[in-house]
């Protein structure tokens, strides 16, 4: 076990391939997050551990946090390495104009609408069954309120928002009675950063 | 928190809230305002240093024969030089406070303050606290005057001249991870006794790189008494001071800045302040440090330096949640019986 473990950007194919695969992101940005990467990488062998998410204060105060960096990290590893980096952060990179008239045929953007939604889904549906049970509800609230709300309170408030927005009675909100809900809100806004100077 | 969330429908709570959160976070990840202030300062300019180019990008061959001539000059003609000059200082430091370390009193110590007059200089009996960067902060002020020294003891090489340090006069090196009380009480009983020399204090606790100030422990400014501030830039055109003590030992920083165009560094004395009536410790201690950071050309974080090392308090998450949740309820208060 030596050396660095590759992150699938070390040739010039790597980052074509990484351009093609996730075209939300322009040459610059990724240098400049994988900089980032690096800097994050304590134990220097060319990935995250969550121990180095934790390590980032302004996240580790966040309420979701825990949410959050588990998004990063594919199913079951406790490892996320540069590709995965980059994939969950494309989802927040603004929309541009000019992309509207891409290529409709090619894999849609990770940070179209519609993919941005799904990462907001995601963070809601633990057991990843495309539905969001009351429970699954429940639990995002109290890591949102923590103590200063009531579990009849929060109970309350958790059925209203399933009833709102349940259209096929199954008391649980599915993926596109999530899009239907959310439909004038501003999702690009919401859910984009800008991560260059 | 409040634009973002609040915006159309203060008073309860929608999916779509879950979006700022996850924003936050992943902005976060991207870049965040604290860990950045534990490496270096990224310049907008490259200072022929190989060490500062992070992104090598090959301008042009001038460029590369100018770095080339510069590598020539510091390690060939600079260094030599200066590790010289660096091993002859210390063997004449140890030797001599060895020696006047023998002496009673020590008064032979204070003989050897200046007589230049400087605006503002701390006095006997007062506080001196500054923003930190690195060891050489201490080298920069005490060669323009005495102070006693509260600090992190180390091992190795500045271990050694701490040492020799505490032969000739009163300093107070404690452990970090042990901090307490006790400490704040010693520097009590050391400005209560005004023929002491001023204490040389750095309220951040550890080093930052130089770009910003970060929080001032409240300790020092508890004590009551005079607190001159001091401020202390470098100019990161002509080498990095900034001590990576977690990434760096002494002697590799050492060497670092030995091979660096040189070191320096503006230091700017300001007039004293004192805590008022109906103030406490910690909003005199931001007030110190926003008169520091201003005069510095530095920014102001709330963050605690110590974040270097430790995690961040669990109590800073349930701020976030308590704030949330004032958006979201309504009235911003618990416990009216309300079910929503």
């Amino acid at each position: 076990m030596g050396g660095k473990k590759p992150t699938g950007v070390e040739t010039k194919e790597g980052i074509t391939d990484m351009l093609f695969f996730f075209s939300s992101v322009s040459h610059s940005q990724i240098t400049r997050l994988y900089s980032r990467f690096t800097s994050l990488d304590k134990g220097e062998n060319g990935t995250l551990s969550r121990e180095d998410f934790q390590r980032i204060p302004e996240l580790a105060i966040n309420p979701l946090g825990d949410r959050i960096i588990n998004a990063f990290f594919p199913e079951g590893e406790d490892q996320v390495n540069f590709r995965g980096f980059m994939r969950t952060l494309a989802h927040f990179r603004p929309i541009e104009d000019n992309e509207k008239s891409k290529d409709q045929n090619g894999p849609e953007p990770l940070n179209s609408r519609s993919n941005k939604l799904h990462f907001a889904f995601r963070l809601y549906d633990l057991d990843k069954d495309d539905k969001i049970s009351r429970d699954e509800l429940l639990q995002v609230l109290r890591m949102m309120v923590g103590v200063n709300i009531s579990d009849e309170q929060l109970g309350s408030i958790a059925d209203r928002t399933i009833q709102e927005a349940d259209q096929d009675g199954d008391c649980a909100i599915s993926f596109a009675e999530f899009v239907k809900v959310l439909e004038k809100v501003d999702v690009e806004q919401k859910m984009s950063i800008r991560f260059l100077h | 928190m409040e634009k973002e969330i609040a915006g159309q429908h203060r008073g309860y709570f929608s999916l779509a809230d879950i979006m700022y959160f996850a924003k936050k976070g992943c902005e976060a990840v991207a870049e965040d305002e604290v860990t950045q202030r534990f490496t270096s300062e990224e310049l907008l300019s490259w200072n022929l240093l190989s060490r500062t180019n992070a992104n090598f990008h090959r301008v042009s061959w001038q460029l590369t024969a100018v770095w080339v001539i510069g590598i020539l000059i510091r390690y060939c003609l600079l260094v030599p030089f200066r590790i010289f000059l660096a091993f002859f200082s210390i063997l004449l430091l140890v030797s001599a406070t060895t020696v006047v370390g023998q002496f009673p009193n020590g008064r032979w110590v204070n003989y050897s303050h200046g007589c230049c007059y400087r605006e503002n200089r701390p006095q006997k009996g007062g506080i001196c606290v500054a923003n930190h960067t690195s060891p050489l902060d201490v080298l920069i002020l005490a060669s323009d005057g005495c102070y006693s020294l509260v600090g992190q003891v180390h091992g190795g090489l500045l271990g050694l001249i701490q040492k020799s340090c505490m032969q000739t006069s009163q300093h107070v090196l404690f452990e970090r991870s042990e901090m307490k009380d006790r400490h704040l009480v010693r520097k009590r009983e050391h400005i209560a006794d005004k023929a002491k020399l001023p204490i040389l204090i750095f309220p951040e606790g550890t080093c930052i790189n130089n770009t910003s100030v970060m929080m001032f422990k409240k300790g020092s400014f508890e004590v009551g008494g005079i607190i001159h501030p001091v401020a202390i830039k470098y100019d990161p055109r002509f080498g990095d001071a900034f001590w990576n003590s977690t990434k760096y030992s002494m002697m590799t920083y050492s060497f670092n800045v030995l091979t660096s165009w040189a070191i320096v560094c503006n230091v700017w004395y300001l007039p004293p302040m004192v805590k008022e009536e109906e103030e406490d410790a910690v909003h005199f201690a931001n007030r110190v440090k926003a008169v520091i950071a201003a005069r510095g050309g530095m920014s102001v974080l709330p963050w605690d330096g110590g974040l270097k090392r430790k995690k961040v308090k669990e109590s800073f998450k349930e701020e976030q949640q308590k704030k949330y949740c004032q958006l979201v309820t309504e009235n911003g208060f618990m416990g009216n019986g309300n079910v929503y």
